[in-house]
């Protein structure tokens, strides 16, 4: 791929209803990456779903409290690496730690972070000073 | 949600009328199937149709009503899943729990 770099910061209520709207930030992002060699179809609708699934979490565990909060994101495609960021704002949780949900388990949460891993490079949650942010990070190659 | 329900002795069959399935409106689908099997229904048909992306939040919901129907010796069956959805379950290998046939005629109706 040539060398390029794009990067999108979004801002948006902290509510569910803007998961469409973000989600489609992404499918649309992918489908512009016009160096990318493999199915930009496929590689837009899975990163509008590990998008869907990070922000969906960061609204419901991030800061329930309070609403008028924005949720943050930044979308970076930096050359062919991809790095998606989902700040919040919440408790925070050890991703490491987390009870391990096997795939066809029938419990009625926890395949969020099944479905991130299963469609990134690799998943990782920090907490820092300014709040917790969710990292994935995949190879467009 | 928009949906439409079509309810007669034999079945009832739920047709989720939007494009995308996901947190914002996953628990009022789980609300909807829940419901249906509260209030009697014994095959409940989910139509999937016009659905083109769920999350995982979605997929929780029906889980849900699969469990709920178990629990009630209810059946719950899925059709019209698109590719993308269908991609979904077999990611989370859910394809293997649900019951999935193409179209509602391919239903059998146990007597």
């Amino acid at each position: 791929m040539a060398s390029s770099c794009i990067a999108v910061d979004i801002a948006v209520p902290n509510r569910t209803r803007y998961l469409a709207l973000v989600g489609n930030i992404a499918e649309c992002l992918a489908k512009g990456l016009e160096a990318y060699s493999g199915d930009r179809d496929t590689l837009a609708f899975h990163l509008n779903l590990v998008l869907t699934e990070a922000a969906g979490n960061a609204i419901r565990h991030g800061s329930p409290a309070n609403e008028e909060r924005l949720l943050h994101i930044c979308i970076e495609v930096r050359d062919d690496d991809l790095c998606i960021r989902v700040f919040d704002y919440g408790q925070g949780f050890d991703l490491d730690h987390l009870a391990p949900l096997d795939a066809g388990e029938l419990e009625e949460g926890g395949r969020g972070i099944l479905v991130m891993r299963a469609l990134m490079d690799s998943v990782a949650y920090k907490k820092t000073e300014e709040g917790n942010v969710l990292e994935m990070r995949k190879k467009l190659a | 949600m928009k949906f439409t329900i079509d309810r007669s002795e034999e079945r009832s069959i739920l047709l989720v009328k939007e494009e995308r399935i996901d947190a914002h409106n996953s628990g009022e689908l789980k609300e909807c199937l829940l419901n249906l099997l509260e209030t009697g229904a014994r095959l409940l048909v989910v139509a999937l149709n016009e659905v083109r992306f769920i999350d995982s939040s979605g997929l929780g919901a029906l889980l849900s009503g699969y469990k709920n129907a178990n629990l009630r010796h209810a059946r719950l069956v899925l059709v019209g899943v698109q590719p993308r959805v269908q991609s979904m379950f077999e990611l989370t290998r859910l394809h293997q729990v649900f019951e999935i046939v193409d179209r509602v005629d391919d239903v059998v109706v146990s007597k």
